[in-house]
This record gives structure tokens, C-alpha cells and sequence, in this order.
């Protein structure tokens, strides 16, 4: 088992026939995702990668049978494909996107709030690598050929340093069940608590890597939920040690403005909630396998 | 995106927010101009800078006569002013804004932002005004009174009365004109894509009228495609010199104090390999993201932003491959240092895709390149080899 995909998942892209879809669409297929085709409004009816082109969500869930989406849409109209696809009963999509307006984001959300539970359609990202279940399916942008299949479950709000950890667990040989990008902006369509609940009831998953960083409140609330409700163990990392305040490290999200949110306070934190962390970016994997030993 | 006060002011203005008579001025000749224009027998010279706690920073003048407003706009023109909030070295004041006096009964706080934790736009007020709202929510948080508004309804009539009663704004006129402030603050916020907007203090006058006496805006830079307007209001002397020039190369860049200059894709992988140099004993000059797309044109541009910084000692270029490859990058290194007469020591560390070739092509290059494979070896040999540039003196 996995965590939100696997090599079954109905997947179509939103943006398909534009560059960046097209790349990426074309590396998800070779990778063996169940990529079934593509929407591109006005553009209905095409074929393109020998896939069909569809030109509404709704139409590739009736005809294709989509069950998840991806989005590379440009940040204007992104947030309008994000609805149009919960809409249509998209049941997870993953938005790429980088640069989507914040109070963008606000309605997306509370569009998604208005659907009930069993029906509300699960976004990870905006501006995250996507998702990947290594062996079976990847949703996203990484390089596939670096996450090899196993027990470890990692969510993170980079993608880069995400790869930084998967390439250090593959060098002790460990696997991953699937790993999240919950993406770098301030309001994101999950937060690291939402995916580690997804992951206390996977099975497969033994311990969950948790990849956070200055801003916000939600790796707290992740380490909230750990110490109440998640029988597996947790192991963190915070990157912004020498971030300064109030200023912003690339990711939108990624500013300390307010009490708790530098690295340090979030360490200490999630040091009083047991959390196992993770001292430096490069004893992520270490770390894990530590824990990992400890489990047999 | 942060914008002057009289700029904000100026937005609140056109959404029904009472701000006393003021102008803008460049030179204390104009400053005098202004003050006539004002009816008023005292006046207030404020400096223009983007940031908070100008008073105890000397940057607001209460004047008398014009002459006085003259001296004050001639002290303030030209000089750098150093808040508590703007760092240590400070922001330069160009324009002052020349304010009619006003009697102030009660001095309020009203703030709006975007709260991550719940998703929609808070809006916290205190009867505490004029005092800093963080040092206030540490020692006395029964004081700040915060409503949440439901994005998809917007900022009911109840809820704005809800925030006057609780700033103790009572009377029927005051009340009126309370709600009509309070919404229009609200409007203005979700009008123009702001994240936060705040007016400390918000005040009672003597005629018992509420006026915003300061306001400070900030904006969603990701709306600013849709914010022209907004967009043009960009005060490009009031941010660090090397971040707007690596704006304009599409760069994220944030300039910090240490001398170990580095380059890195990815936001978060670049605060992670900062940490590591701090961790081993060193201190990062620079954060820099460039991106997924790390051309090699882009490459030289963020290595002669982050060599433009004399403080840099030792360079570290720590790339992770994804839909890059280590090749054409480590070809992009190749071209920048040849092009750049580089003096101080580089170290490289590539991974991901094609890794064995980028590190071939290094080696190839006979370049003085030092390579390292893991994160924290990176991070340990570009210590070294800043502490012994130092050790040798040059």
C-alpha cells in the first residue's frame, strides 16, 4: 500500500498540451503513471502523447474515468482549475503552480470546505514537486529514479531539499511508501497534519519524515497531532536556522513574522512534543534509520 | 510588497477612511509649500520610510511654525534612519509627508491580515493603540480582540460593531462612522490583494471623529500581475540594492552578514545548506535560489550578485538535479568562472540526474574547483577553504 496514489490511480493533466505540461506529463508516463489523458479548454477532441484531450475536468472524469489531476497552470488562472476539478469530483489533485495569489488560495479553500467530507476533493501544493508512491506511480515533477520503494513516509514543504533526503535514505538503502510536497506557500491545500494522518493509516508506513521550515504554524500542529493520535514514530527537520526575521527565503510562506515560527522555536517545540529531530539537513537520513533500527 | 504611509493613506482615503489633511514633500522648500497649503497651526513631519517605529527613531516632528517645518524636513531629507525595525543599517528617507496636527481623545489599534493557521483574513484591534501589537500579545493578550471573516460571505455589518464596541466605540455617531471604517479597510484589502494592513494608532479626536493617524500596507507579490496600479508604488530604495537587482534577473535573493557566498535551486534546500555552514563553523553571506531552471546565462548572473557582496570569502554552489541536469549546470559553472576572473575558492557539489557526467565535465575543466558529494562535506570543505583565504591574510 501507499498513501493517496498508486500504479491504479486514473491520473489526467490540467495544462497538457503547453510546454511545461507536456515535459512532465511525457516523464510521469515513462515512469509507469497511469496517465490517462489531458485538459486543455478549447482544445477538446485532440489527441496529444496518443492521449485524449479533454475540455473540462468534468468531461475526462465521465470519459476517462479521472480520478486525479495534476495542475500546471499558469498562477492566474490556476486556482480556477484547482475548483474545476473538485468540482467535477476529482478525488486528489496535485497543484504545481508556483505564484498563485494568497487570497487566491483563500477561496479555494473555502470552496473546498463547502463539500462534504466524503466528497471533498484532496489538493496538495500549490508550489510543491508533487507526490510520488516510488515503483508504482508519480504525480509531480521529481526525478523518479531517485526514490526507491519501502517503509518510510516523508511530507515536505520543499522540493529540493525533499530530494536532498529521498537521495540520502536510497545511499542506506531505505525506501519510501510516498512522499508528499505539501508545497512552499502560506495557505496550502494540505498541511503536514492532514498527510500524517493519511500515513498513520497506511500500513506500509513505519516511521513518516517530516521536511519543515520557517513560517507558519503548521509543523507545530503536526507535532500536536503526533503526540495525541500517531502511534508511528516521527522525525523532523526544520531548515531557516539562519534566516533572519521578516524575511522572506524564496518560498512565499517561508517568513518569519510572527512568535513560534523561526527554526529554532519550532525545534524546541517539537522537542517537548517527542518528536525525533533530525540536528542537521544531512543526518535526515541517518536519522531515519536510527529510529527505523529501533522499531526491529 | 510594502508601501509608504501617505501612500496608504491614500488608498484608505479613496475607501471612505478618514485621514487628517496632508502632502508629500522631496526638498524642506516643498515641505514649507505643503504646511501653507494645510489649514492648520501646528503640523507633523513624518519621514517615508518602510518601516515602523519612526518616532522613538526621530523620524516624526511636531512642528509649530513653518520655519520649524523647514528645520525638520531639512534633518530628515537625505538621512538614514535607524529603527528598531529596519536593522542595523537602516532606511534612507527621501520624501516626508507633512501632516495637520490632530487632538487626539483615545488612540486605538486595527490591523488586517491574512491568518495562515485559519485560513482567512483576521482582523485584530486593541483599545491599546500606539503601542507594539507582539510586545502587547506577550504581556497583556486579554486586550487584543481578533474576528475571523468567512471568505466566501465577506465582513458582516455585526462583526465590525462587534470590533468598535470592543474599542470601546460607543456612541451612535462614533459607531456609524466606526463600521464605515472598518469595512472600508476591509474592502481595500481584498480590492487590491493585500496581505496586511495596519493602522496604529487609529484615533478619537477631540470632535470625537475616528481618524487613521498612520497606515501601513503590504501586498501579495504573487497578485501584483493583476495589481498595476499597486505594482507602480514600489519605493526601490527602501529594499536592499543587491535584492532588487536580483529581482530583476528573476532571482530570490536575501543579503546576510557572513562571508561564505552561496548558490543554490530550490528555496528549501537552500535555508538547509545555510544551516549546514553554520553548523560547521561558518556563516552564509548570502541566501539564493536560482530556480529550476539554472541556465547557464543564469548562472553567471548569480555569480557575479552574490561576488558583487566584498564580504565574500569562499563560494558554494550546491545544486540538486531534477528536471535539470548536473551536466548542463556543471557546463554553466564552467562558462561563469570563465568569464568571471574569480579570486576566492569554490566549492561544488552536484546530485541527481546525470551527477557522474557534471562531476566529469568539472574535473575536465581544470578549473581550481573543489568538488564534494554530500551536503555536509560541501559545507565543511567551503569552511575550510574561507578560513584559510583569512588565515592567509588576503
Amino acid at each position: 500500500m501507499s498513501i493517496l496514489i498508486n500504479e491504479k490511480t486514473r491520473i489526467i493533466v490540467q495544462g497538457f498540451t503547453g510546454k511545461i505540461g507536456t515535459f512532465h506529463a511525457e516523464d510521469m508516463i515513462k515512469y509507469g503513471s497511469n496517465v490517462v489523458g489531458g485538459v486543455t479548454p478549447g482544445k477538446g477532441g485532440q489527441k496529444h502523447l496518443d492521449l485524449p484531450v479533454f475540455n473540462t475536468v468534468k468531461e475526462a472524469v465521465n470519459k476517462a474515468g479521472a480520478e486525479a489531476s495534476i495542475i500546471f497552470v499558469p498562477p492566474a488562472f490556476a486556482a480556477d482549475s484547482i475548483m474545476e476539478a473538485a468540482d467535477a469530483g476529482i478525488k486528489y489533485c496535485v497543484a504545481i503552480t508556483d505564484g498563485i495569489p494568497t487570497q487566491d488560495m483563500m477561496t479555494v479553500k473555502s470552496y473546498l470546505r463547502r463539500f462534504p467530507i466524503d466528497k471533498r476533493m484532496l489538493l496538495t501544493g500549490p508550489n510543491c514537486a508533487g507526490t510520488i508512491s516510488p515503483g508504482r506511480s508519480m504525480l509531480g515533477i521529481m526525478p523518479g529514479h531517485i526514490y526507491i520503494q519501502g517503509n518510510v513516509g516523508i511530507i515536505g514543504r520543499s522540493g529540493t531539499l525533499g530530494y536532498e533526503a529521498a537521495d540520502q535514505l536510497r545511499m542506506l538503502g531505505i525506501g519510501i511508501s510516498t512522499s508528499v510536497g505539501i508545497g512552499g506557500d502560506p495557505i496550502t491545500g494540505s498541511s503536514h497534519r492532514d498527510i500524517l494522518e493519511k500515513f498513520e493509516s497506511d500500513p506500509e508506513t513505519k516511521v513518516v519524515l517530516m521536511i519543515g521550515e520557517i513560517g507558519g504554524p503548521q509543523e507545530v500542529e503536526a507535532g500536536v497531532f503526533s503526540k495525541n493520535y500517531l502511534s508511528k514514530p516521527l522525525i523532523a527537520y526544520i531548515a531557516g536556522l539562519t534566516a533572519p526575521e521578516g524575511k522572506r527565503m524564496g518560498h512565499a510562506g517561508a517568513i518569519i513574522s510572527s512568535a513560534g515560527e523561526s527554526a529554532a522555536e519550532k525545534v524546541a517545540l517539537l522537542k517537548d512534543l517527542g518528536v525525533t529531530i533530525s540536528a542537521t539537513p544531512s543526518d535526515m537520513g541517518k536519522t531515519v534509520s536510527e529510529v527505523l533500527a529501533k522499531l526491529k | 510588497m510594502d508601501i509608504h504611509e501617505y501612500q496608504a493613506k491614500e488608498i484608505l482615503a479613496e475607501y471612505g477612511v478618514k485621514i487628517s489633511d496632508g502632502g508629500l514633500a522631496y526638498s524642506p522648500v516643498e515641505a514649507v509649500q505643503r504646511a501653507r497649503e494645510i489649514n492648520s497651526n501646528n503640523w507633523v513631519v513624518k519621514a517615508q520610510i518602510h518601516s515602523g517605529a519612526r518616532g522613538k527613531a526621530g523620524g516624526i516632528k511636531i512642528c509649530k511654525t513653518h520655519d520649524e517645518v523647514e528645520r525638520a524636513a531639512e534633518e530628515l531629507l537625505g538621512k538614514k534612519l535607524v529603527t528598531h525595525q529596519s536593522g542595523p543599517e537602516g532606511k534612507i528617507c527621501s520624501r516626508v509627508y507633512i501632516e495637520a496636527g490632530t487632538n487626539i481623545n483615545k488612540e486605538l489599534y486595527l490591523c488586517f491580515l491574512i491568518d495562515r493557521s485559519s485560513e482567512r483574513i483576521v482582523m485584530v484591534g486593541s483599545t491599546q493603540g500606539g503601542m507594539e501589537i507582539e510586545k502587547l500579545a506577550k504581556t497583556n493578550p486579554e486586550l487584543i480582540f481578533k474576528v475571523y471573516i468567512e471568505p466566501a460571505v465577506g465582513l458582516q455589518d455585526f462583526q465590525a460593531r462587534t470590533m468598535a464596541f470592543a474599542l470601546g466605540l460607543k456612541d451612535a455617531k462614533l459607531l456609524q462612522h466606526s463600521v464605515k471604517t472598518i469595512k472600508g479597510c476591509y474592502r481595500s484589502l481584498r480590492d487590491l490583494d493585500a496581505n496586511m494592513l495596519e493602522i496604529n494608532p487609529l484615533v478619537v479626536t477631540n470632535n470625537n471623529e475616528l481618524v487613521a493617524l498612520d497606515a501601513k500596507m503590504s501586498f501579495d507579490e504573487n497578485a501584483l500581475f493583476r495589481r498595476h496600479k499597486i505594482a507602480e508604488l514600489r519605493d526601490k530604495t527602501q529594499s536592499d540594492h543587491r535584492e532588487v537587482a536580483a529581482a530583476e534577473h528573476g532571482l530570490s535573493y536575501v543579503g546576510l552578514n557572513g562571508d561564505i557566498g552561496c548558490m543554490i535551486n530550490g528555496a528549501g534546500l537552500a535555508m538547509a545548506t545555510m544551516d549546514m555552514i553554520k553548523l560547521v563553523g561558518g556563516e552564509p553571506a548570502n541566501f539564493l535560489d536560482v530556480g529550476g531552471g539554472a541556465s547557464a546565462e543564469r548562472t553567471e548572473k548569480a555569480f557575479r550578485l552574490v561576488l558583487a557582496d566584498k564580504n565574500v570569502k569562499a563560494f558554494l554552489v550546491n545544486i540538486f538535479a531534477g528536471i535539470n541536469r548536473c551536466d548542463w549546470i556543471a557546463e554553466g559553472v564552467v562558462q561563469a568562472i570563465k568569464n568571471i576572473d574569480m579570486k576566492i575558492p569554490l566549492v561544488v557539489r552536484l546530485s541527481g540526474t546525470n551527477v557522474a557526467q557534471g562531476r566529469k565535465i568539472i574535473a575536465e575543466s581544470k578549473l581550481p574547483i573543489i568538488i564534494a558529494e554530500t551536503l555536509a562535506e560541501a559545507a565543511e570543505k567551503v569552511v575550510q577553504a574561507r578560513n584559510e583565504k583569512v588565515a592567509k591574510g588576503s
